[in-house]
Parts: structure tokens; C-alpha cells; sequence
């Protein structure tokens, strides 16, 4: 039970060492205690997937037979970003970086590494080892550029052990808000600071703040947008995982702000990992009396509860997700009135998501001018970003607002795999545009993402290269967006499916030209005429590819072809005699029999070359791997 | 999304029944419950039959209508069985760039039933869910708490296999 400032700060001194440890450059000494080694494994998501829980295990087991366990911590941390590379495994002080370790592979980095000395060259992550010497994680090209705020703990700390948070200054926010100062001054920081949501409009966090705490006293609720709904966006599980106990503390903190005494955290139920690692934070934080009644001694009391999303995208869109909360279909309400006037069971309400509560403990701690430093003139601080798609380091990134687009992908994303070329990124997921290879050099940030037709959203970036058919892309959106649909207002209802009616016919290959007027019209009344953010920024994929690549429109309707290969009405698979071996392994893969031999022998080859029957062809590409080597299999 | 009734007759036992009627007692009186008892409800019973919905309307005092407009509008629950190995291929973007539509394709052809359908036997139901979140894995499918990950269409057979000895 911690009781007041002197206890936190007791605890912070005793584990700030083994923080320190961890962020520590490769080589630097710094000690903790008898222990000589920190062995990090990531247990987000994508590593638990492949196996990391089992790669503890076993290390653990390796680690009692070498006879080492007092002088190696071994941690299972949050995600540490690199989710390409999984499953990863860090070892301090020197921060040396593990790739896709197996669990065979524990026991040799035990021997070799934590027993010998000498890290295991061939696990190493390849970017990591210049000849003879081995750099640290923080001098690759991955993390090099990043600056991490809201993520600064994820693949550092345990996040089950809330004493590792509290090393790392862990609710001294909390501490200093609620025992030096007042409600208002906690908003005029945040207002100042100059941050804006991180889930998709980018609204002035401190002004809803304001808003909420201005209403009469009473009952009010703070709560966290968990629903992170995006395909291919993954950054709020992430910190829900890896540093559940920063968003405990940011939650408390805007109850102090607004008067408020209950939180409610609405996650995915997609999301199991991070919802039992916050279920535990709580736990913990209520044991240790930093949730409840009488936080560090003083009169304010806050608590909050989890509740289970249960899979439908609008219930990112707030009101939805209050609704939800309060048990019923998460159907959005028509604002005004604002949730933060008449929110939650009709109290007044903040609603934050996860990303944005994660910068306001660092916020509170640095001030607001340090905050401001970051960013450009309009969006301040660091956004994160998943990278998906076409893109050789699919992973988390957090960046400072205004990095170029091409320096997330070239850069910090490792560019785009086999040697294809870069077409476009597709941002804010189906409530978002595509950004065109033209506009590389766009400096990412909330107005100008808007200004290309695009938005923010909550942070996904799905890179796409010239395989990828940019009708396809905003069908597969719309496909998305009518499924998802509530179904309460008329535009998006039925809005919606025209547009995806009109997308199929243009991708089997009966469009006609008006047919691009008929889409770029409806789509806008759509957008003016629907009632919540799903609606009205529905038809934006439509609209954003229909701006940056209308030849693909026309391509389709007017030659019938589809330039990337991808619609399978538009192409037909063809072999090219004269590359074409002869070898026949072509036509054991076809399970139509639509391939035969011809009687054709190319110059220089000994068997006769193959061919494809178009009317027995079914598309479904199985026989094209299958020429890999000659590469004769082309789609025309 | 559109939802299918089932066809398949419910064979509840007096223990579910049991359980779901503690889980009900432990919401009472909660605001907003109606959500988390669904949700513990299909803990139980795997699915939500019609019986079942009938009965928490009833307990809670709620009327039907509420609980199964509830209940059909978020994806999570199911009104019909899933199969022994009910597999998921994820269609989340990273996914479906990466060619999961290629995977289902596969699958539905080995499988011989259709995305949302269950085999005769019960023993594999395929679904195409939302991004699940293991984008780094693309593309991914999962087959009950399994995960397969950064798969081709010819890998799908060899999974199959090891459920169908």
C-alpha cells in the first residue's frame, strides 16, 4: 500500500536502476546489484503468436541447469516494435538484438551468450552485425529515427510488475497532480501542451477537458476508446499490452481534472493478452491504493472497470462506444449534445483513446513546453504508427509529427520487399485515402494527411506496391464499411452498398465511364448527409483513389484491364513460349487441366513449351510460383 | 453483418444452465450488463441459441427483441456451433495485400463449405474474421487458439492434415 509521495518515490529509487539498465547504450556500466544479465523477451501479440511464452519457458529452464538464475533476469515485455522480426529477444546491458528466435535456439544463446560471453552471431538480428563488431538495437535504421513517448515503455518494463513502472517515474504524474495542483492547472498543462487525440479526428484533447470539467459537479466518467477497429492498426493493443499502467495513471489523472470518480476502458475482445495484463495492472494499482479512495492521502477517489467490446467497428466512433458501454447495439447518437455535456448514461463524459492517454503522464512530469518542441506548427508531439503491407519492417513506430512519409518507409520501415516499386500508403484505414508515390515527401502530420484526402486516423500506415489494384483496394474497403454499417441512418445504409454495386461492376469489367461521376457523386452526399464519423468518412477510400489514380479507373472501363493483375475478370494467365523450359511443373500444379503442351520448341530448349486454355483457366494462380525460376507465367 | 440462424437442435445440460444463472445473479443490477452476460453466455455454450437468448430476456426482465437486437449486431456472437477446429483466416488489409482471399480460397475448396458455413461431421467451421493484429505474421489464419502465420496456399493442406487424423 502506497500512502503517499515519500513511499512511490522510495520504490521509484529502488527499481529506477534496473530501468536504467535496459535503456542504457551498449557497453555502458551500470549495475543492478548481483545481477549481471537482462534477458528481454516480447510478449506482444505478434511474438506470442510464434511461440515467445514457450521460448521464456525454456530459457528459464536452460538458465536453473547453467546454474545462473541470480545473476540473469529473464522479463517478458510489451511489444518492442520490430513485429517483422518475431520473436524477439533482447539482451542488456549490451542491447543486443535477437530475430526470430526459436525455441530451440534458447538453450544455445543460455550457453554461448549468457554463460560464454560471446553473443550467437547467426541469430542476430542481420542490420545489427557489421563485421566483427555487433551494434545495439538503438544504432539500426528501425529505431534510429523513432522517438518514443508513448511507447517508451513498451519493451522495457514487465508489464505485470507495476514496480518496474513506478522505476520508471510511474505515476509521479499522478502524485504531483493530485497533492500540488488544481484541477484547472492540470487542463491549462494539457491544453497548452497542444496535444490532439490519437484516434482519428484530432481533436484538442485539453479543450474536451475543459468542457467536461466545466459542467455543474456531480456524477462524470473518463473513458478509453480501446476499440481499435482499423484493419492492419495495432498501436493502442500495444500499449495495453506492454505498459498498461500508463494509461491507469492518465485515466486517474483526467478524473482528477474533470471531477470525476469512475473510468470505463472499452477494449477489443479480439485482444486477450491486453485485456488480462490490464485487468492485472488494476488489480495491482487498487492494492497498492493508487486506485480507490484516499490517493496519496488525499480526499480523491477514482476507480474504473473494463467492458468487453464485442467486435463492431462503429463502436470506435464515440458516442457508439458509449452506447455500447451502457449494454445496448452500438448505434451513434447525434451530436450535440457532446459527451462531454451529456455522455455516459447521460453524464458528462471524456472520451480519449489509448495512444492519447499514454503522452499525458509525460506531459504532467515535462511540462508542456517540452511537449511543444516536438511536432510541426499544428500537431504536436510523436504519432505511432503501424506499418503493414508491402513493407520489409511490418512493426510499431513511433514517430515525431512532420517525418516525411518516405523516411517511414525508406528509412524506418527498411523500403518496400523484392525490389517493387512504392505506389501509395494507405492511411486511417477505411475511413481514410491513399497517399500517392507523387506526394513522398508529404510531412505526416493531422492537416496535411487531410489536405491529400486522407486523415490520421489512429495510426495504421499499409504500404502498397504495383501489385496493387487500387479499385480492388477501395472495394475492399467499401466491402468493410457495409458490413460494418449500423444500419441507423439512411446515406451510410444504404449509401454505402451503391458504392460498393458500382465498385464490383467496374472490377468485373462491365463500368462505364459516368459510372465515375454516379461514385464521386454519391460519395459526396454520403459524406454531408451521414449521421457519425463511419459514414461520413466512409466513401473517402473511393473518393482518395478516384483523385490519385483515376487512369486505374478508366484502365478497367475502358481497355478492360486491370494494370496490377489483380481483378480476375480483367487478365488472363499466359505463358511466354519462348521462356517457357518445358518442364511441365506447371500443369501438376493446375487443378482446372488448363494446361497442355504445345508442339512448339523454343530456340536452345529440348521439350516442347507449355500452354494455358483461357476457357478451363479458373485464375487462381497456383501454377505461377511454380515457374519462379524461368518466370514464363505472366498475367496479360 | 448478416447472421444465420441456426439449424443445429440445442443440447443444453443442466449444468450450463447452472452456470449461466450464477453468471445472471452476478450482473444484477449492474448498469449495462446486458453485454458482459452475452458474452459469459457464449463462454458457455460455445454459441448463442435462441433458448439461451430467451432465457437471459426472461431473468433480466429485458424484452427479447433488446437481447437478440443485441446479439446480431456485434460479430462477436455467434448464433450457430462452431465446428471442432473452427478455422479463421484473417482479411484484415495486411492480410488480404499479403493474399489471404487466396488462402480462403484454398480452404474452402479443400474444405468443401463455404466462408460462415460448418462441415457435416461439425468437425471444421470456417470464418473470415477482422484484423486480428498479428499484421508482422501476414497473411494469417488461426484454427482454434492456433496461429499460422506468413502462410501460401500450398501450406493450407498440410494444416488441415493435422486435424483431420
Amino acid at each position: 500500500m502506497i500512502k503517499n509521495v515519500a513511499e512511490l518515490t522510495a520504490i521509484r529509487d529502488t527499481y529506477a536502476n534496473k530501468i536504467h539498465f535496459r535503456k542504457h547504450d551498449a557497453g555502458a556500466e551500470v549495475s543492478d546489484g548481483n545481477i549481471k544479465k537482462h534477458v528481454l523477451i516480447c510478449g506482444g501479440t505478434g511474438c506470442t503468436s510464434s511461440k515467445s511464452v514457450q521460448i521464456k519457458a525454456k530459457m528459464e529452464e536452460a538458465i536453473k541447469e547453467a546454474g545462473i538464475q541470480d545473476e540473469v533476469q529473464v522479463v517478458l515485455t510489451g511489444c518492442f516494435g520490430l513485429c517483422a522480426l518475431g520473436p524477439i529477444v533482447i539482451v542488456y546491458p549490451e542491447g543486443t538484438f535477437y530475430s526470430r528466435i526459436e525455441i530451440k535456439d534458447a538453450e544455445t544463446i543460455v550457453k554461448e551468450h549468457l554463460v560464454g560471453g560471446n553473443p550467437v552471431k547467426s541469430l542476430l538480428y542481420s542490420e545489427t552485425v557489421k563485421g566483427d563488431e555487433i551494434l545495439s538495437l538503438n544504432e539500426t535504421a528501425f529505431y534510429k529515427k523513432q522517438k518514443r513517448v508513448a511507447l517508451r515503455n513498451c519493451g522495457v518494463v514487465d508489464p505485470e510488475c507495476i514496480n518496474e513502472y513506478i522505476g520508471t517515474n510511474g505515476y509521479m504524474a499522478l502524485a504531483k497532480v493530485v497533492t500540488e495542483m488544481t484541477p484547472d492547472e492540470v487542463i491549462n498543462t494539457i491544453l497548452e501542451s497542444g496535444i490532439r487525440g490519437r484516434g482519428g479526428g484530432g481533436f484538442p484533447t485539453g479543450r474536451k477537458w475543459m468542457f467536461a470539467a466545466a459542467q455543474p459537479k456531480g456524477q462524470k466518467y473518463v473513458v478509453c476508446n480501446g476499440d481499435e477497429g482499423d484493419p492492419g492498426a495495432f498501436m493502442d493493443r500495444s500499449i495495453l499490452e506492454g505498459d498498461p499502467h500508463a494509461l491507469i495513471e492518465a485515466m486517474t489523472i483526467a478524473g482528477y481534472a474533470i471531477g470525476a470518480n469512475q473510468g470505463y476502458v472499452y477494449v477489443r475482445a479480439e485482444y486477450p493478452i491486453a485485456v488480462n495484463r490490464l485487468q492485472a495492472a488494476i488489480d495491482a494499482a487498487r492494492r497498492e491504493g493508487l486506485l480507490g479512495k484516499n490517493i496519496f492521502g488525499t480526499d480523491f477517489e477514482f476507480d474504473m472497470q473494463i467492458r468487453l467490446g464485442a467486435g463492431a467497428f462503429v463502436c470506435g466512433e464515440e458516442t457508439a462506444l458509449l452506447t455500447s458501454i451502457e449494454g445496448n447495439r452500438g448505434e451513434p447518437r447525434p451530436r450535440p449534445p457532446f459527451p462531454a455535456v451529456k455522455g455516459l448514461f447521460g453524464k458528462p463524459t471524456i472520451i480519449n483513446n489509448v495512444e492519447t492517454y499514454a503522452n499525458i503522464p509525460q506531459i504532467i512530469l515535462k511540462g508542456a513546453d517540452w511537449f511543444k518542441s516536438m511536432g510541426t506548427e499544428k500537431s504536436k508531439g510523436t504519432k505511432v504508427f503501424a506499418l503493414g503491407g508491402k513493407i520489409t519492417n511490418t512493426g510499431l513506430v513511433e514517430i515525431p509529427m512532420g517525418t516525411t512519409l518516405r523516411e517511414v518507409v525508406e528509412e524506418i520501415g527498411g523500403g518496400i520487399p523484392n525490389g517493387k516499386k512504392f505506389k501509395a500508403a494507405q492511411t486511417g484505414g477505411p475511413s481514410g485515402g491513399c497517399i500517392p508515390a507523387s506526394k513522398y515527401d508529404v510531412e505526416i502530420d493531422y492537416d496535411n494527411l487531410i489536405a491529400q484526402g486522407s486523415m490520421m486516423g489512429s495510426g495504421g500506415l499499409i504500404v502498397m506496391d504495383e501489385d496493387t489494384c487500387m479499385v480492388d483496394l477501395a472495394k475492399f474497403f467499401l466491402e468493410f464499411t457495409v458490413d460494418e454499417s449500423c444500419g441507423k441512418c439512411a446515406p451510410c445504409r444504404i449509401g454505402t452498398v451503391r458504392l460498393l454495386e458500382i465498385l464490383t461492376k467496374i472490377t468485373e469489367g462491365n463500368g462505364e465511364m459516368e459510372d465515375l461521376d454516379k461514385l464521386e457523386e454519391l460519395a459526396n452526399y454520403i459524406k454531408s448527409a451521414s449521421l457519425c464519423g463511419l459514414g461520413q468518412t466512409a466513401p473517402n477510400p473511393v473518393l482518395s483513389t478516384l483523385a490519385n489514380f483515376r487512369d486505374e479507373y478508366i484502365a478497367h472501363i475502358v481497355d478492360k484491364k486491370c494494370p496490377a493483375g489483380v481483378c480476375k475478370n480483367l487478365f488472363t494467365y499466359k505463358i511466354d513460349l519462348d521462356k517457357c523450359m518445358g518442364c511441365g511443373l506447371c500443369a501438376k500444379q493446375c487443378p482446372a487441366d488448363a494446361i497442355s503442351r504445345t508442339d512448339y520448341v523454343a530456340e536452345g530448349h529440348k521439350l516442347a513449351s507449355m500452354q494455358i486454355d483461357a476457357s478451363k483457366c479458373v485464375k487462381c494462380g497456383a501454377c505461377l510460383p511454380s515457374c519462379k525460376k524461368f518466370n514464363a507465367i505472366y498475367k496479360g | 453483418m448478416k447472421k444465420k440462424m441456426t439449424t443445429v437442435a440445442f443440447n443444453g445440460t443442466a449444468e450450463q444452465l447452472a452456470k449461466l444463472d450464477e453468471l445472471i445473479a452476478k450482473h444484477k443490477g449492474e448498469k449495462g450488463a446486458l453485454m458482459p452476460i452475452l458474452q459469459g453466455a457464449q463462454g458457455i455454450y460455445g454459441y448463442l441459441p435462441i433458448e439461451v437468448q430467451k432465457h437471459i430476456a426472461l431473468s433480466m426482465d429485458v424484452p427479447l427483441s433488446e437481447v437478440y437486437g443485441v446479439a446480431t449486431f456485434y460479430s462477436q456472437f455467434i448464433l450457430n456451433p462452431k465446428g471442432e477446429y473452427a478455422v479463421a483466416v484473417c482479411l484484415g488489409t495486411a492480410c488480404y495485400v499479403k493474399g489471404a482471399g487466396l488462402l480462403m480460397d484454398k480452404l474452402e475448396s479443400l474444405l468443401g463449405i463455404k466462408n460462415g458455413e460448418i462441415s457435416d461431421d461439425r468437425k471444421f467451421s470456417l470464418d473470415a474474421t477482422r484484423c486480428i493484429g498479428a499484421c508482422g505474421l501476414a497473411p494469417v489464419l488461426t484454427v482454434n487458439e492456433e496461429v499460422y502465420g506468413r502462410l501460401t496456399p500450398d501450406m493450407i493442406k498440410g494444416i488441415l492434415d493435422k486435424y483431420n487424423k
